[in-house]
């Protein structure tokens, strides 16, 4: 060996492979303005289609004319209900299993729902053109309060479901209930409440919010006439089930339809669905037969393409006087709005909200959840979560708040008693699951040991003492938050969405010099795919991670995939890819064993390529393996390097994380300080540290402005008051907190790379860390439970009805 | 509608067209100039992802006439990157501190970025995070940003860029 031979060590660092934190390829690009978004893609003759949209909650239409606005220029159609029956279109079937309106089709049943959709040479004069429909409409009574939807009298909101007593999810009770979901065991549950030692009741809203990514929905669609077929560009986290739920509704053979989600300006739940948007410029291209773009303005983003949470949970916890839980039941009323878009498997009505044990040993619960219809938005996505899993969070963890507050214990220690053992694993849940991997305890104590948890529970006493003698008007809360998160859709056993399980895929092509690209089902949004992707090949194969091209988003050349949402990527698409790079690395193998004659039981693997047992001076790069690929395989052998994977999970992965959140709250304003957010996040195999830390970033600022201000709210009338930036949250730089990370690595047993997905817990960690820390802040003043959001106007409120101000 | 002619100087080239009064700068950029890097992120001056450079002045441009703009010097995103090609101090700073995931802020970050850099080159975390107030990610938490602009701050002014302790 000369001294030019690299050492093991560089031939690791060269291929950039799992663990390293690789910086990302798609910077080069993004930093520079040479992003390819949808609203950037630009086709010769391409019209703009826009929307009329309903003034109303709920009213009758009476009228919709188009006369005067046909004759405004640049306008060539106007899009309704009628003309979408001539194919028929006016309805499309929602993924929970429920019909939806396209347009409104002779009512409307939320405010700005669609009414028309006007077809324009450019966005100014679609925009001129929809100033001049007329709309008459007959107003009726809204509903906005969930609680109020199964009254014998309130309003009938769906009246095309007239008579139906059972939907998607089994018998119906009333005509604004869309299903029940009943899990667990009833009776030992309520005996464990009837013997109980002790026990808490309380109503735990999550409320209203929108996952509002900076680029809203949109689409560009062309149908080819003589062709008979539709391209379609839009803002797809699953591209591929969008082909085929087109396919499906617009009897368009499914090989003739082009779908290609280019850059995607985040996503965070908001682009899994089907929206009216893109039908009507489906049609509207099929209509006038050139490409028509639709985008979202950010005003009808937040108010009708899928809110997420309004979840009403009643919580109850029966333990004993040590502090041991031995029964958990809830039940939840969910607000779905006026059609049930729910982005769930189909088979899960209230997605997994049954993961509501939590982290704890619970051996028995019940759960039940009622659906039901209001005058508000569809849609009930999974805001950077798993389906319904972080309002199942902050269901359980608040109640273990408010546990602890009755049994005078801390709510750390309450949760240390009350763990999933390690020794457990794999854990049946008394609700269903089997969780796959977990050592809550070390990363409880790791998270205690960080922060001098003792500590600051001993300033938290001096402060409220303080506070009692008239010292300070400042209140101090710890925020204690222990999820398991449950992710990774999923076995085919018991996910699909629209019948189709829900696996992902991985090709992977190999080129004769050694670089490749690799073609997954998978669809980044903004998680880095094409960077990461690419490591876990390096690892697996021994090929650098920057010769290896990852592309996403196109259905004609990409294999068919699920889609990105539900931190399923890393855990279904990432197990895909290695499982691909395996059955390279397999014929891999037999190309070297065949040119250096040996068997291939006499090799073994080193790093990037094979050598020869004993012999390590006889060996064969998985370069040179990819040339000799290409014309020198063992006679017999088909020649390329090239394998697709399509994997079914066996099971879901349980990530799981300790946070903590130190927060100071000024009675007088309202005006609270986070002074410290500590996250420890287990999400096993850790495939890019850097981007994992990232994830961890983003998710907590979206759960602080959850928790603390972000709400989609309707006044009595159904009129939208939080529907701009304005008025809905987003935090900015000055108001989000600085963010502390920590790990702690249980890789999980069945995924081929021990990785489990991260970029959801801390959004679902984080909401009950803040709203905890506000609860612990006000505790000592006798209060139990104050509903999210937090904002200083809501404090102030908190702190005047505990009495803390003067007469 | 009757059209207007505007000029105006967009990163260092003379550039001409004929818009609507009521077109805005933003669609001028991104459909006449077809520069697409600048985005549209809500169309009410709240998001920022729009941003651009005015006669030295960051400006969003989705709450700008087009005719406002007449005779003005403008940069976008697109004039961003060094003269040879290469990433500039703040390009790299995000793609090394990975300030950056979905990308869709990113250039109205870095053009304001650059605008506060050169205003004051030497800001403080607390000066950084009031100087991009006006920009929204939804993706990063804004921590990786800062410390973008921080890498960015201290290759301008060449010393060496420490990273802040957690």
């Amino acid at each position: 060996m000369n001294d030019m031979t690299p050492t093991r060590e560089q031939r690791e660092a060269k291929l950039e492979g799992m663990g390293c934190k690789r910086k990302r390829v798609e910077d080069i690009r993004f930093t520079q303005g040479r992003g390819n978004y949808v609203d950037d893609v630009k086709l010769p003759g391409m019209l703009h289609g826009d929307f009329v949209r309903s003034p109303h909650a709920h009213a009758r239409v009476k009228s919709i004319n188009s006369e005067e606005a046909l004759k405004v220029p640049g306008v060539l159609a106007v899009i309704t209900a009628e003309t979408l029956k001539t194919v028929n279109l006016a309805w499309m079937p929602t993924l929970a299993g429920d019909v939806q309106m396209v347009l409104a089709d002779g009512k409307v049943l939320f405010q700005n729902q669609e009414v028309a959709f006007v077809v324009a040479t450019d966005r100014y004069a679609a925009d001129d053109g929809i100033n001049k429909v007329v709309v008459e409409y007959e107003a009726l009574p809204p509903l906005m309060d969930p609680f109020k939807a199964m009254d014998p009298d309130a309003p009938v909101l769906r009246e095309d479901l007239a008579g139906k007593t059972s939907g998607a999810h089994g018998p119906r009770k009333h005509h604004n209930h869309i299903f029940e979901w009943v899990v667990g065991d009833k009776d030992l549950t309520d005996a464990a409440f009837r013997n109980a030692e002790v026990s808490i009741k309380e109503m735990i809203s999550y409320h209203r919010t929108h996952p509002s990514p900076l680029e809203t929905c949109q689409c560009v669609c062309s149908f080819d006439k003589i062709k008979g077929e539709l391209s379609i560009w839009g803002t797809f986290q699953a591209p591929h089930v969008i082909r085929t739920v087109v396919a499906l509704i617009a009897k368009i053979p499914e090989h003739k339809i082009h779908v290609i989600a280019p850059d995607i300006g985040g996503g965070f739940g908001n682009k899994v669905g089907a929206y009216p948007g893109y039908i009507c410029a489906a049609v509207a291209s099929i209509v006038t037969g050139k490409p028509v773009k639709w985008v979202e303005d950010r005003i009808e983003n937040l108010t009708a393409t899928s809110f997420a949470r309004d979840y009403h949970m009643t919580t109850e916890i029966a333990a004993t006087k040590e502090g041991k839980v031995t029964g958990l039941r809830v039940h939840v009323l969910a607000d779905h709005g006026a059609f049930d878009a729910c982005a769930d498997p189909s088979k899960w009505p209230a997605g997994f909200f049954n993961i509501v044990t939590g982290s704890y040993d619970f051996p028995t619960a019940h759960l039940s959840v009622d659906g039901v219809y209001t005058n508000k938005a569809p849609g009930g996505v999974a805001y950077r979560c798993s389906f319904r899993v972080t309002e199942a969070a902050y269901c359980i963890e608040r109640g273990m708040d408010i546990l602890a507050q009755k049994l005078g214990m801390d709510p750390a220690e309450l949760r240390l008693k009350n763990f999933i053992k390690a020794e457990q694993f794999p854990y049946h849940s008394a609700l269903g699951w089997e969780y796959d991997s977990g050592d809550y305890h070390t990363a409880m104590r790791k998270m205690m040991e960080a922060v001098d948890y003792a500590g600051l529970r001993k300033e938290q006493v001096e402060k409220r003492a303080a506070f009692k003698r008239g010292e300070t008007r400042e209140i101090m809360g710890l925020g204690v938050s222990f999820f398991t998160e449950i992710v990774g859709a999923g076995p085919s056993k018991n996910c699909d969405i629209l019948g189709i399980a829900m696996f992902d895929s991985c090709e992977i092509r190999m080129h004769p010099t050694g670089a490749g690209i690799a073609r997954v089902g998978s669809k980044s949004q903004g998680q880095g795919h094409e960077t990461t992707w690419a490591q876990i090949i390096a690892t697996e194969i021994g090929i650098p991670a920057d010769d290896i091209m990852v592309e996403e988003g196109n259905t004609d050349t990409a294999p068919y995939g699920l889609g990105t949402y539900g931190s399923r990527s890393t855990p279904v698409a990432g197990a895909a890819i290695a499982m691909a790079a395996r059955k390279i690395k397999a014929k891999a193998q037999m190309i070297a064993a065949y040119k250096l004659e040996v068997h291939e039981g006499d090799l073994e693997w080193d790093i990037d390529g094979f050598r020869v047992k004993g012999l390590p001076e006889k060996s064969m790069s998985m370069k040179d393996i990819c040339w000799a690929a290409y014309n020198s395989v063992a006679p017999g052998m088909e020649p390329g390097l090239e394998a697709v994977s399509y994997y079914d999970p066996p099971n879901m992965t349980y990530p799981f994380g300790a946070y903590i959140c130190v927060m100071n709250i000024d009675v007088d304003t309202g005006v609270y300080k986070v002074r410290r957010f500590y996250a420890l996040d287990d999400c096993g195999t850790r495939i890019n540290p850097m981007i994992i830390e990232g994830q961890v970033h983003g998710g907590l600022t979206e759960a602080f402005a959850i928790a603390m201000g972000q709400e989609i709210r309707y006044d009595d009338e159904g009129n939208v008051v939080t529907g701009s930036f304005m008025d809905f949250f987003i935090p900015t730089a000055v108001e989000t907190p600085h963010w502390e990370t920590d790990f702690t690595v249980t890789p999980s047993p069945h995924h081929p790379i021990g990785a489990k997905g991260v970029g959801e817990s801390p959004n679902v960690g984080g909401v009950p860390a803040f709203s905890n820390a506000v609860n612990d802040a006000f505790s000592f003043l006798g209060s139990t439970h104050i509903q999210m959001p937090h904002d200083f106007w809501r404090n102030w409120r908190a702190a005047k009805n505990l009495g803390v101000f003067a007469a | 509608m009757a059209k207007t002619h505007v000029t105006m100087k967009v990163n260092g080239a003379e550039v001409e067209g004929l818009v609507e009064p009521r077109t805005l700068l933003v669609h001028f950029i991104r459909e006449n100039l077809m520069l697409t890097g600048t985005h549209i992120g809500c169309e009410t001056t709240h998001c920022g992802a729009c941003t651009v450079d005015i006669d030295g002045m960051s400006v969003k441009s989705c709450t700008m006439f087009a005719v406002q703009a007449q005779g003005s010097d403008i940069t976008t995103i697109e004039g961003i990157a060094n003269a040879d090609g290469s990433l500039s101090a703040l390009q790299e700073g995000f793609r090394m501190m990975h300030g950056l995931q979905c990308g869709f802020c990113t250039p109205g970050m870095i053009v304001r970025a650059q605008r506060l850099l050169t205003e004051n080159p030497s800001p403080t975390e607390a000066e950084i995070r009031m100087g991009i107030a006006g920009n929204l990610c939804r993706c990063t938490g804004y921590q990786n940003i800062v410390k973008a602009i921080q890498y960015a701050a201290a290759k301008i002014n060449g010393v060496e860029f420490q990273e802040a302790a957690e």
